[in-house]
């Protein structure tokens, strides 16, 4: 009797670890042979990854390796470049995200974004958080103030503005302002959330609010984060890309890229030897 | 010793130089100033005893001292209502689509182009353009219409260069984000690009209106009467605006209508004062709530 409970025991610190590392699990975000050109500049370059559900992927590499333009071909923000151009899939839960009859507004509300600088509106704060319920038609008082207060609850925001809801946005601090872009992204309760160095502008106190909030949001939300800063790579991730020229170098599990690492410029740049 | 001497000769002759030309620009200055306050006063000193409510409530007339400037004023009013009506939407509607979703072609730029160079053709040549136009060939008559249509056309340019340049101050990542959250193009501008644009379109608009205002020329081309002793009684009406009326007065030998003339000058030169006061307010106010 005694040895089984054991073994149960075992059993059981055997699994918890593994369970979430391990690519048996439902992919969210599947891409295949994924080549991305500004005019006749490619900027990805055959690019196959899966990105698994309610983790934390993190894109590192150099300036200008991809990293940025490979997130937000996630959400189809690239659309927007005149000569931008795509070849290959994006599946989205087994749909791909560039045919001809998807809604792009649809899949943006399935797929959020928080950007680099943070950009609140010009407008309340209530106003923000409310802004991607309205533009969807919910008119509904109690209904926006209830969600408005959820959101900024999840973005741990809630307690420093509570008090001044119709305040104008532009009044909060950096980090604040990131928290705010952060809660009106999950008012639309999207599926995945992007995040393109969603830290990199704010002070070590209003990161590391950031970084625990990523911790948080990966219980409910597929996020996938691009980070210039490598410890914050280490710190919130599950996985870990490592781009180099449109290239993808290394993916897999965060602590073992940045442990053993299988490529050589994948620990050139982890160890600092360039970047 | 020799090139403390020679380093503080150098000073004092840079100093001169900066001393002159300071005092040059100082008496420039001064003297646009002059310039301005004896035209100021000029016109005060022969319109001010002119001014009273008899003045601003009566019809022009052949007696200088019973002649006023109502039918002018309300003529005035109703132009610029009218003004607005056309020339707002067009010019920001315009602004927003050169800005928003116009591609960048050759195209684009030619139409860029000729909108800045149509903002420095003069007032007079919109009046010829207005009185062909809108006067014979839409056979609008000499009428309040087409006052307002030519002078929309005179006022359009300069509407869309501040309207765009509204539009343009707007980051990008404003458009970005909002993108982001699943809004459409159209509700981007609607709820993001003229909300924050408001501002800089609306000054835009009263200094165009400002210019508007004080424009004779193209309205006399137009051939809108001088001598108009009733009110507008709708858009096909004549009419005549107070620089028409003023311009009138001046035109007589006698010197009691030449002082009507100074009066009309006067309530001009006020209306315009509050047209920019007002621009200058609104700047202010809302400038500082959008810094990013």
């Amino acid at each position: 009797m005694k040895g089984y409970a054991y073994d149960l025991e075992q059993q059981q610190f055997e699994e918890t670890p593994l369970a979430p590392m391990t690519q048996t699990e439902k992919p969210k975000i599947t891409i295949k042979d994924l080549n991305f050109f500004y005019g006749e500049k490619q900027a990805l370059f055959n690019i196959n990854v899966q990105i698994p559900e309610r983790q934390v992927t993190a894109l590192i590499g150099p300036s200008g390796c991809g990293k940025s333009t490979f997130l937000r071909t996630l959400n189809r923000m690239n659309d927007l470049i005149d000569s931008a151009r795509l070849e290959g899939e994006i599946l989205l839960d087994g749909q791909d995200i560039y045919t001809r009859s998807v809604d792009i507004v649809a899949l943006r509300r399935r797929v959020g974004m928080v950007f680099q600088k943070s950009t609140p509106f010009p407008k309340t704060i209530f106003e923000n958080v409310a802004y991607g319920l309205k533009i969807r038609g919910l008119k509904d008082k109690a209904e926006l103030s209830q969600i408005v207060e959820k959101s900024l609850h999840r973005a741990n925001l809630w307690e420093e503005v509570k008090d001044r809801l119709n305040d104008n946005a532009l009044s909060l601090s950096g980090g604040q302002q990131q928290r705010l872009c952060i809660a009106r992204a999950l008012a639309i309760d999207p599926e995945v959330l992007l995040m393109d160095e969603p830290a990199s502008a704010l002070d070590p106190r209003s990161t590391q609010k950031v970084e625990e909030l990523i911790g948080e949001l990966k219980k409910n939300y597929t996020i996938v984060i691009v980070t210039h800063n490598m410890q914050q790579a280490g710190r919130v991730s599950d996985l870990t890309a490592f781009f180099y020229e449109g290239q993808l170098i290394e993916f897999g599990d965060t602590k073992k890229i940045f442990t053993k690492p299988t490529k050589k410029q994948t620990e050139d740049y982890i160890t600092g030897r360039f970047g | 010793m020799t090139t403390i001497a020679l380093s503080s000769l150098g000073r004092t002759r840079r100093h001169w130089g900066e001393t002159i030309f300071k005092l040059c620009a100082i008496s420039l200055i001064t003297l646009a100033l002059l310039l301005l306050a004896a035209l100021l006063i000029n016109v005060t000193m022969d319109g001010l005893p002119r001014l009273s409510w008899q003045f601003l409530t009566s019809f022009p007339s052949r007696f200088a001292e019973k002649a006023g400037i109502y039918s002018a004023l309300v003529g005035s009013a109703y132009l610029m209502v009218l003004i607005g009506i056309f020339s707002i939407p067009l010019g920001i509607g315009a602004a927003i689509y050169l800005e928003e979703y116009a591609p960048n072609n050759r195209f684009t730029r030619f139409i860029e182009l000729n909108i800045a160079n149509l903002a420095g053709v003069p007032s007079v040549i919109y009046g010829i353009l207005g009185l062909e136009l809108f006067v014979r060939i839409a056979n609008f008559e000499r009428s309040l219409l087409s006052g307002a249509l030519t002078m929309s056309l005179l006022i359009l340019p300069v509407i869309i260069i501040a309207s765009r340049e509204a539009v343009k101050s707007i980051p990008g990542s404003i458009r970005e984000a909002a993108l982001a959250l699943g809004a459409t193009k159209s509700q981007i501008v609607f709820t993001q690009i003229i909300p924050i644009a408001f501002p800089g379109i609306l000054t835009g608009c009263i200094l165009a209106f400002s210019r508007a205002i004080g424009e004779a020329a193209p309205l006399i081309t137009l051939g809108a009467l001088t001598y108009i002793p009733f009110l507008p009684d709708g858009v096909f009406s004549p009419f005549t605006v107070l620089p028409i009326q003023a311009f009138n007065w001046v035109s007589r030998p006698q010197d009691s209508f030449h002082q009507n003339a100074a009066a009309a000058i006067l309530v001009l030169l006020i209306v315009l004062l509050l047209l920019n006061s007002a621009a200058i307010w609104l700047r202010y106010k809302f400038q500082r709530r959008f810094n990013w």
